[in-house]
């Protein structure tokens, strides 16, 4: 990747924010904090990492994206606007009654969504049944999940692992997007995770720990979970929650508040400020 | 009058898998640990490469195989019945039933026919916890040539099912020549005036030799066997209910949420009649051997019949 092409991808991820920010704010609600902070993994899922057409959503031979933190669903909708799978003004009616976006992913209702996901825990499972499928079918598409920091406190996610690992699902690519913080407060006060990395390299898992709003370390750990063989890759993402909108960063208030319509114009303003700048590079 | 096979309904399900697999590669199998119980091990023998064995972890066998169905495949997740319906609730709720994806899920050891295990593994909940989920599709086969027909129907259907499987080896009373299917269609199995007696699963043949035996005393029962919970044969309980009055249910399963609920809310809306119900009275399951215990609830031959008799005399 060249400067230019990076350039690119900020720009992409700073609209990416003002769509979430633009979502939650029509919402009234929502999850601002996780979307700000996983949206560079989005954008690059999606601009340059999966093999998708967004004018066929449902495309058999597609890799998957199942964004297990159902919740910051506002950015990944906003990536999937910008990449064409539907119309930006949608979000403008995130939450409201009769409206595509649900509050929650919903692989019925939203096209781009490949999983219906909300309840934690659950879409890494789901993920894990889309690749075993490929291997079973002898497809050579791939699957890749996002979870929260907090989401991996879910039994589940650890059963899933042990299927993952067991299975060989080398076709299964795992973010878990850690920005620290959850509802009741920060993570290691909540119910403490770490060591993630030992844990899923005990877990049988390829661990690879990047700087989650580095494109270059995305890049580089999505190119070595394409090396790897015969098990799964777990990229282990530090974020800053509310990346992005500097009076939303590191703060846990911002986990589930929508901004009011100040707080929406600077957000907006912020970010529109660091688009100009980017483009100014160009 | 058809051979008599006695056998449980998970042998019938794990046969009728392996048949089916045949002509349908999307079908594929999974388990948490139980396949020899669940009768899934039939199916892992044919089609080892279409088997996944999950481990002791319900929940994401549930998640995985709603991933699967997102795929393309037809899974089916089978475990006992107080697992996939109680442990994987959630998973069956949010990652199977909301999207409409095309998993059956089968619950195996259900009722309190599971015996000496006790009441932890005697689910008498199942059918209510999943006929409240929305679009849910609830099976309670009666005998083998039901619960393949059963099987059969609910891999042709392309939505979530779930169906309801006994451990208890029990007397086919169908037959097979005449027999026939329909998805969410009650079957009369005598015809009767004086009363409706309503059975579902394991319990309808204990519930027809009750009403064949009360015919000597001059009482025409009626029996109707509901094989679909949900959706509910609406029309033949509402004739029931405006033909014959009175209604007794029978079911192997708490009297709350499943049959006699599912009857009671046709009844209210269309039809009042009193409804006795025959089943687990809200009480928790314990030890012993199966036929014992469904003695014990109520559930046999001579209990049926003295309900039948007693309600009857009642009205008269």
């Amino acid at each position: 990747m060249d400067s230019s092409e990076i350039r690119q991808l900020k720009i992409l991820a700073a609209k990416a924010r003002q769509g979430a920010i633009l979502g939650t704010y029509h919402a009234k609600s929502g999850h601002p904090g996780g979307s700000l902070s996983a949206a560079d993994i989005f954008t690059y899922l999606y601009y340059k990492e999966m093999k998708v057409d967004p004018k066929n959503p449902q495309w058999e031979d597609r890799d998957r994206f199942v964004l297990s933190k159902g919740h910051c669903c506002p950015s990944l909708y906003a990536v999937l606007a910008l990449k064409g799978y539907f119309d930006w003004n949608e979000l403008t009616t995130l939450r409201h009654v009769g409206a595509m976006l649900q509050g929650h992913p919903d692989m019925k209702g939203t096209p781009g969504v490949d999983m219906s996901t909300g309840s934690l825990g659950q879409g890494v499972s789901a993920a894990c049944g889309m690749a075993l499928a490929g291997k079973l079918d002898k497809k050579d598409y791939r699957v890749y999940t996002v979870l929260g920091d907090g989401e991996v406190e879910e039994g589940q996610v650890w059963e899933a692992a042990m299927f993952a690992s067991h299975n060989k699902l080398d076709n299964l690519v795992l973010f878990v997007d850690q920005n620290g913080l959850q509802i009741d407060g920060a993570v290691e006060d909540v119910a403490g995770i770490e060591p993630l990395d030992k844990k899923f390299e005990a877990f049988g898992f390829e661990v690879i720990k990047i700087d989650g709003h580095d494109f270059e370390q995305i890049k580089s750990a999505l190119d070595k979970a394409r090396t790897v063989k015969g098990k799964p890759t777990a990229i282990l993402a530090k974020t800053v929650k509310g990346k992005g909108v500097s009076f939303m960063e590191n703060q846990v208030g911002w986990h589930g508040v929508a901004p009011n319509k100040e707080q929406y114009e600077a957000a907006t303003a912020e970010l529109e400020a660091q688009i100009k700048e980017l483009e100014g590079e160009c | 009058m058809a051979e008599i096979i006695k056998k449980a309904t998970r042998e019938s399900f794990g046969e009728a898998l392996c048949e089916l697999a045949k002509d349908n590669k999307d079908i594929v199998v999974f388990d948490a640990d139980l396949a020899a119980a669940t009768k899934t091990s039939i199916f892992q023998k044919e089609y080892a490469d279409r088997f996944f064995d999950c481990g002791i972890a319900e929940g994401n066998m549930i998640g995985v195989a709603a991933g699967m169905a997102a795929a393309g495949k037809i899974p089916v997740a089978a475990s006992f019945a107080m697992f996939a319906t109680g442990r994987a609730f959630e998973q069956i709720r949010n990652s199977v039933a909301y999207p409409g994806l095309n998993v059956k899920i089968a619950g195996s050891h259900a009722g309190i026919s599971t015996g000496e295990d006790g009441a932890t593994h005697q689910c008498v909940e199942d059918m209510g916890i999943m006929r409240a989920i929305p679009g849910m599709v609830v099976l309670n086969p009666a005998d083998h040539w039901e619960m393949k027909a059963a099987t059969k129907a609910a891999i042709e259907y392309n939505g979530p099912v779930y169906i309801r499987l006994g451990r208890l080896a029990i007397d086919s009373f169908n037959d097979p020549e005449t027999y026939s299917f329909e998805l969410g269609k009650g079957i009369t199995l005598h015809e009767g005036n004086d009363v409706t007696v309503i059975a579902t699963g394991l319990v309808v043949n204990e519930a027809l030799k009750a009403v064949k035996e009360l015919e000597a005393e001059g009482i025409n029962a009626r029996l109707i066997n509901i094989h679909t919970i949900k959706p509910i044969d609406r029309e033949i309980i509402t004739k029931a209910a405006k033909e014959t009055g009175r209604i007794i249910t029978v079911e192997e399963h708490n009297v709350v949420g499943g049959l006699a609920d599912a009857v009671c809310q046709v009844v209210a809306e269309e039809c009042p009649v009193k409804v006795t119900k025959i089943g687990v009275q809200d009480t928790f399951g314990f030890s012993g051997p199966a036929w014992e215990l469904l003695d014990k609830f109520g559930l046999t031959r001579p209990h049926i019949a003295k309900v039948i008799r007693d309600v009857v005399a009642e009205e008269k």
